[in-house]
């Protein structure tokens, strides 16, 4: 599942770039404390939370976005840091909760560093991606 | 470097002929020497189709991994070249592969690699700007002409990438279809973690041939020798991601401490392993792990039976000409009519 905004909505905040300046910092700092709070978001600004059974892939020592690595304890605790289970065994296990659960499998491209720290809400919904983001 | 000498047999051909393939990593020096990186390539490569250079592995700082790689180019080894994204950025990596392939590496392991905190310098920054899987499309992407930022490259490296799979570790279910996303991403061959546990391998390889997984892309088991109880132990319980049952730790302390006979015991276990794996379907053949302990090459591959891919195809190709009594000038000839006959048998 990835999610689509509908063109309308784009369009409207292609064409106001100033008033999604402001919008983005109305809402950053709501987005940032809420995600932290219930993801440990690290507000990478592009958000797959939804694909990677609502467990942020940014928790993971090594950030990776396309599954776990081939350290993973027995126990399913992370070699980097043993007192914390894996973010991708804990992302598997929900992901199957979830109705699109399948999300997991997509083959989720190099993050764009350059829109690292703002808003993913935003960016979703203006259907944009780094530098033109921060 | 004026005159590459060109391997016998590319490791994308050894796995085109569908004969069984073999591959093994060997330790880079600890130093500048070439000659230590060459010692230790002289005794595994008459026993193999490729070798495998590691790239700082488990975080300790080592000869760079494409450097050792084109010695053994030079050498008329074909390298597989590991590639991980702890030391290096998205630029440094294109770059690293351009410069590979421009001395004659074409295959490149795609590796997330082991975290510095339990290398020699834990205290350095660790880069991830890719994980493994966006290495394979990256490689794929410069395979195909385009640098990531999309710009054109002329000409285009003639990379082969693989990808590597560990069934060992958790989550298990998920393992065969990260397999799958990799392949996807354009893996063109896997070499798996050491192989200890065959049940869980078998089990692993059955889901695999589930998702079709065998058919598309050559898959290697990974095998290696243990030297002593000492080192099981050590791989047990400190080495993530790797399970070596007690059956064998025991084994291994009954063995004792004496060196001839605990070396033969691990040398006996590894053989026992490659015999089980055999059972298991869907497999191109195996990937050796010796961990320092080159010299313990020849005598698996002899125990075990191990042929590399060419020296199969070459065995036919001069039992056929013998056969029909004819010159090397239809050696070629021949050489391609086999690969093609192989080719289809796989299809």
């Amino acid at each position: 599942m990835s999610i689509s905004v509908p063109a309308p909505v784009r369009g409207f905040f292609r064409r106001h770039p100033r008033l999604t300046r402001a919008l983005e910092l109305a809402v950053r700092p709501f987005e940032a404390a809420s995600k932290k709070v219930v993801f440990g978001c690290k507000m990478c600004g592009q958000c797959i939370l939804h694909e990677t059974g609502m467990t942020c892939p940014m928790g993971c020592p090594k950030t990776l976005r396309n599954g776990p690595c081939g350290g993973v304890r027995m126990d399913g605790r992370c070699e980097v840091i043993p007192g914390m289970m894996c973010v991708w065994v804990k992302a598997e296990r929900r992901s199957r909760w979830l109705p699109w659960g399948g999300a997991i499998l997509k083959v989720q491209p190099a993050l764009d560093w350059s829109g690292a720290g703002s808003s993913a809400w935003i960016n979703v919904l203006a259907d944009r991606q780094g530098k033109e983001a921060s | 470097m004026t005159r590459p000498i060109a391997p016998v047999l590319r490791l994308e051909e050894a796995f085109r002929s569908g004969l069984p393939v073999v591959t093994c990593e060997i330790a880079t020096g600890d130093g500048a020497d070439p000659d230590e990186v060459l010692r230790r390539v002289r005794l595994v490569s008459d026993h193999v189709d490729a070798v495998n250079v590691p790239d700082n592995t488990a975080g300790i700082v080592h000869m760079a991994a494409w450097a050792a790689a084109a010695l053994l180019a030079r050498e008329g080894v074909d390298p597989i070249m590991h590639v991980t994204c702890r030391d290096r950025n998205r630029m440094a990596l294109q770059s690293d592969l351009l410069g590979a392939a421009a001395l004659g590496v074409r295959n490149i392991l795609c590796l997330t690699g082991d975290h510095m905190v339990h290398g020699d310098h834990p205290g350095a920054k660790p880069v991830f700007d890719l994980d493994s899987l966006q290495l394979v499309s990256l490689a794929t992407v410069l395979r195909h002409g385009r640098y990531l930022s999309g710009r054109e490259i002329r000409p285009a490296p003639a990379l082969f990438p693989g990808a590597t799979e560990n069934p060992f570790a958790p989550p298990y279910d998920f393992r065969p279809l990260r397999l799958q996303k990799k392949v996807e991403a354009g893996a063109r061959f896997i070499q798996t973690q050491i192989t200890f546990n065959v049940k869980r391998f078998a089990a692993f390889m059955e889901r695999v041939r589930d998702l079709g997984l065998d058919r598309t892309v050559p898959i290697l088991a990974g095998v290696a020798p243990v030297r002593s109880a000492r080192s099981a132990r050590y791989m047990r319980e400190r080495v993530p991601g790797m399970e070596v049952p007690d059956a064998i730790v025991r084994r291994m302390e009954q063995a004792g401490s004496e060196r001839a006979r605990r070396e033969d015991e691990g040398i006996r276990v590894c053989v026992e392993i490659i015999e089980q794996l055999r059972e298991v379907r869907g497999l191109a053949g195996f990937h050796l792990l010796p961990i320092h302990w080159e010299e313990a090459v020849a005598e698996i591959a002899s125990r075990a039976r191990l042929t590399p891919a060419r020296a199969s195809l070459s065995a036919h190709v001069e039992a056929t000409a013998r056969d029909a009594g004819s010159a090397d000038a239809r050696r070629d000839d021949r050489e391609g009519a086999l690969l093609n006959r192989h080719r289809e048998h796989r299809a």
